[in-house]
């Protein structure tokens, strides 16, 4: 195996995306006019005139056939354009570019945390069966999944916010007090620290945190039922009966060894775990009115306005296409197995 | 009786009187009961049985690495001067490795499949201080070529999968082999591999045995094989040591009826346990009540006499060992 | 079936959890199907001067902004929080397990058409796809519970595929072939029967996921609206009383939500064990 194969496999694998991307592209195209009655009066909303639904209706063109309008559709996706949100007369485009960093800084933060805490407690569980970790683990794996994402948010701003009085209001990404940081990344915390800015970069970390721990607890129960999976059944493969009978060190064997094979099952999960998050993050963004793509996505379908909404669908689509793309390109980095058998 | 045996050698792997068993949910697993084995250095001893006999399980709890449901009962374990049983986990890891080691069958999944073979015989030599980090790499070589692999320098860097099962089990010798122990434990070396490749392993494993004087325990559910390459055969029937002698006597004169039913079922070489057919029954169920003898279901000798005394030791011949109330 | 009824006695006592789960999941049918006749007060009957009452010995869970009693709301939202997910598990069953016993019984062209389809589907966030096709379909209840079951409905046709790719060719499959039995006829006597205890369990782990999901519709707005009592609506309509420590408003019926997620996970397990006891966990 060398590097030309692992290239030409990855090249392979960002070709399977194509279809991805073709199957989101007509589903979308399809959610655009499957609208009830005129799609044109929808697009333009409640405010227009006829002369701008007529406006609407030949840009969209709907006046010609299908075919013709899903090339239309296609053709204008490919120029990056999105549309016209009605309720903020902005670009879609522009609205989600401006508002992605704030849902991304949000998801990236909960999936350390979920990877975090997930993985050190698979881990525990598997190499200790019916410890109490393993306890744990098996209430964390089982309750996680049966919490509402909302109401875990709601009852974390209850009891640290109202009563406790830790964190602070959940309204969004700064307290008032504070200035934005100037945008280079886009994520307050890592402007602010660019900017040697500690106090606004500790401000906009408190906001951070109850949101993202909220998002975490939910994705953590498949990764941590996975990695305790996986790591009992490496754990009982017959290397790892090898290194112990080398004499190797019991963190050799289980970080060097067991985990690292444990580690391309939870890879694949992984995949899971970013649709559960790029779907909760919407609730999340709800509950603690964070100015990301989700509560932009709220805002646009509560006034019908429908160029945001698909706009929405489809940026997040291509953004999960993407993360899986990346979690296939990191898996045939690692695992020397991976086309093999092609 | 032991005294009587060669009172001078010191063997280097002794278990006395040995008893384990599994704590499972349907109940306790007697998997092995009072069983004693002794192999010097230099010697190569066959434990042969059927799959479930005990022969893995006594060769685990040698090395320590006994599954944690298993649980010694009774019995002592001394390797090399050091008692197995009471060591710490730090010790016994030292140990391994490096005065006993273990190879397995299957040896295509037996070594990690996402490390190159070289970096995983590095890691052993490593954690025992044979190499550095500068002549890692070429002591790596140097014990790829004690087993005689083609072209070590390029193996170096291969996956176990870029491999044939021969070529993975003579890495996994190269691996058990690195820090030169004295002890070498092959459970099933060449299960799944063809034949010519067997009897190459088998070659190198009697080699490196005999060069290095060391003392090589070989498991194995192949009597003929076991006849060829150990000096001393010890035979496993459900946790019990059923008779123990050189090679020789016991297949000129085996005295347990089950070592001669295996005589007989193994006719000329190549036969192997798993097509007995002419034991009758399989091993008895090792949960709860045994009668002390555990062939007394599968047995045609057996009388009432089996059912009432306990088994007990009988030198039928100078270093013959027989388990049984009516032997042959 | 003796063989069953000792298992399913090992499950249940080995498992006291399950019979827990077992227990809560007749307290929920029993709201679901009597709680309207059963509840205290009428779940509707707003009252300004019993505005925002912490719970207390008339009202167990407190009463709302506009004074209507929480605990009768969250009983009697039951019937409808599990209707939508039952019909949405229910289309998703049936549409997935067939269209996945064909891709899996016929392979070729069918098998590349089905799995397309749940490709495309899988290459949504799930959630997100649900927001949008209900954008796309109209903001009603209807269409929630289409949007649940086309976003589970990849699960039941990749394992009903599974399942009947491999009984194929088994055994009695081919007996019944010789016997002179059409294709379609074997597929839907012979082997579709056979995929429904794994199936099964699905639908139980998957009834879990489809109320949340519902709920998290409902949560944002979509789907169910005011003054409908729905665990989802009655949580986002109670949210913005948390940060003023009226916290009665949205907990109990996040709760309500949770226990009824928890009682079909818990029963999803229990099952697999029942029917899969090697794949316990």
């Amino acid at each position: 195996m060398n590097r030309n194969d692992k290239l030409r496999i990855i090249f392979g694998r960002l070709m399977q995306a194509i279809p991805s991307i073709i199957g989101i592209i007509i589903v979308t195209f399809i959610l655009t006019r499957a609208l009830p009655g005129d799609p044109a009066v929808y697009f333009a909303g409640p405010a227009a005139t006829e002369k701008s639904i007529q406006e609407v209706r030949v840009s969209l063109g709907l006046d010609k056939g299908w075919l013709e309008q899903f090339w239309i559709y296609a053709t204008s996706l490919a120029t990056g354009d999105l549309g016209v949100s009605v309720s903020t007369g902005l670009s879609v485009k522009e609205e989600l570019i401006r508002r992605l960093p704030a849902s991304l800084e949000l998801t990236f933060l909960a999936l350390i945390f979920s990877v975090g805490v997930a993985l050190p407690l698979g881990i525990a569980a598997a190499t200790r069966p019916n410890s109490w970790v393993d306890q744990l683990c098996r209430l964390v794996v089982t309750a996680g999944v049966s919490l509402p994402v909302f109401f875990t948010g709601l009852f974390m701003v209850y009891l640290f916010y109202y009563i406790l009085g830790i964190a602070p209001a959940p309204l969004g990404r700064l307290d008032i007090i504070y200035l934005s940081p100037p945008t280079v990344t886009g994520f307050y915390t890592i402007d602010a620290l660019l900017d040697g800015d500690f106090e606004t970069f500790g401000a906009a970390f408190r906001q951070l945190i109850l949101p993202a721990i909220t998002l975490g607890i939910f994705t953590l129960a498949p990764l941590a039922r996975m990695t305790r999976g996986a790591m009992l059944q490496v754990l009982s493969s017959d290397f790892i009966r090898t290194a112990r009978a080398s004499g190797l060190k019991r963190s050799t064997v289980l970080y060097s060894y067991a985990f690292r094979n444990a580690l391309l099952p939870i890879l694949t999960t992984l995949g899971m775990v970013f649709s559960f998050m790029l779907g909760s993050n919407v609730l999340v963004e709800k509950v603690f009115a964070w100015p990301g793509i989700g509560s932009f996505a709220i805002e646009a379908l509560i006034v019908s306005d429908y160029a945001a909404v698909q706009g929405f669908v489809l940026a997040m689509a291509i953004l999960y296409v993407l993360l899986n793309l990346t979690i296939d390109i990191v898996y045939t980095l690692v695992d020397p197995r991976v086309g093999l058998e092609s | 009786m032991k005294e009587k045996r060669m009172p001078d050698a010191f063997p280097l792997l002794d278990i006395k009187n040995l008893s384990v068993e599994f704590r499972t949910r349907s109940g306790v697993v007697k998997a092995l009961e009072n069983v004693s084995l002794e192999v010097l250095r230099g010697e190569i001893v066959g434990i042969v049985g059927e799959s479930g006999s005990g022969k893995s399980v006594s060769a685990l709890t040698a090395m320590g690495i006994l599954d944690p449901a298993g649980h010694v009962t009774a019995g002592s374990i001394s390797l090399g001067g050091l008692d197995v049983l009471g060591a710490s986990e730090a010790v016994l890891q030292t140990m391994r490795g490096q005065q006993a080691s273990m190879i397995f069958q299957s040896p295509r999944t037996s070594l990690n499949p996402i490390r190159t073979v070289g970096k995983q015989i590095g890691d052993v030599l490593h954690r025992h201080n044979m190499a550095n980090r500068q002549n890692l790499r070429e002591m790596v070589i140097k014990a790829l070529k004690t087993v005689r692999i083609p072209d070590p320098d390029r193996r170096f860097d291969a996956y176990p999968f870029e491999m044939s099962g021969g070529m993975c089990q003579r890495i996994m010798i190269a691996m058990a082999l690195a820090c030169s122990p004295e002890l070498l434990i092959a459970d099933e070396p060449t299960t799944g591999l063809d034949v010519t490749t067997q009897a190459a392993i088998m070659d190198l494993i009697r080699d490196l045995s005999r060069e290095r004087n060391m003392a090589t325990v070989l498991i194995t559910h192949d009597l003929a094989m076991a006849a060829d390459y150990c000096d001393r055969i010890i035979v496993m029937h459900a946790g019990h040591v059923v008779e123990s002698g050189t090679s020789r006597d016991l297949f000129l004169s085996p005295r347990h009826p089950y070592t001669a039913k295996l005589m007989k079922a193994t006719p000329n070489g190549g036969g192997s346990l798993d097509d007995i057919a002419s034991i009758p029954g399989g091993l008895p169920d090792l949960r709860g009540e045994l009668p002390p003898c555990r062939f007394s279901g599968r047995c045609e000798r057996h009388e009432a006499i089996c059912d009432s005394s306990a088994l007990i030791a009988k030198e039928v011949s100078p270093d013959h060992f027989v388990n049984c109330q009516r032997p042959l | 079936m003796s063989e069953f009824f000792k298992h399913l006695r090992y499950v249940l006592t080995e498992n006291p959890v399950t019979l827990i789960a077992g227990t809560m999941f007749v307290l929920l049918v029993i709201a679901a199907f009597i709680g309207p006749s059963i509840v205290p007060y009428d779940p509707m009957a707003s009252s300004a001067s019993q505005s925002l009452k912490p719970p207390s010995w008339e009202h167990w869970f407190g009463t709302d902004q506009l004074g209507r009693d929480v605990f009768s709301r969250i009983v009697v939202a039951t019937r409808l929080d599990l209707a939508i997910a039952v019909s949405a598990v229910a289309i998703s069953f049936i549409f997935g397990s067939v269209l996945g016993s064909l891709a899996g019984f016929f392979g070729g062209w069918a098998d590349r058409i089905v799995g397309r389809i749940t490709d495309t589907i899988m290459a949504f966030p799930l959630f997100v796809l649900a927001m949008g096709i209900v954008a796309a379909l109209g903001n009603s209840v209807e269409n929630i519970v289409y949007a649940t079951a086309i976003i589970n409905l990849p699960f039941y046709a990749r394992m009903s595929r599974t399942e009947v790719n491999i009984r194929r060719s088994a055994d009695f499959v081919l007996a019944a072939r010789l016997a002179g039995n059409s294709s379609l006829r074997l597929l839907a006597t012979q082997i579709y029967p056979n995929t429904l205890p794994p199936l099964m369990v699905q639908v139980s782990l998957n009834m879990g996921w489809a109320i949340l999901n519902a709920a998290g519709l409902s949560f944002i707005g979509l789907g169910v609206r005011p003054p409908t009592a729905e665990w989802g609506i009655m949580v986002a309509e109670g949210a913005g009383y948390i940060v003023s420590g009226e916290w009665w408003l949205a907990i109990f019926p996040g709760l309500a939500l949770m226990l009824a997620v928890f009682t079909f996970n818990l029963l999803g397990d229990g099952l697999r064990d029942l029917i899969d006891p090697r794949r316990r966990t």
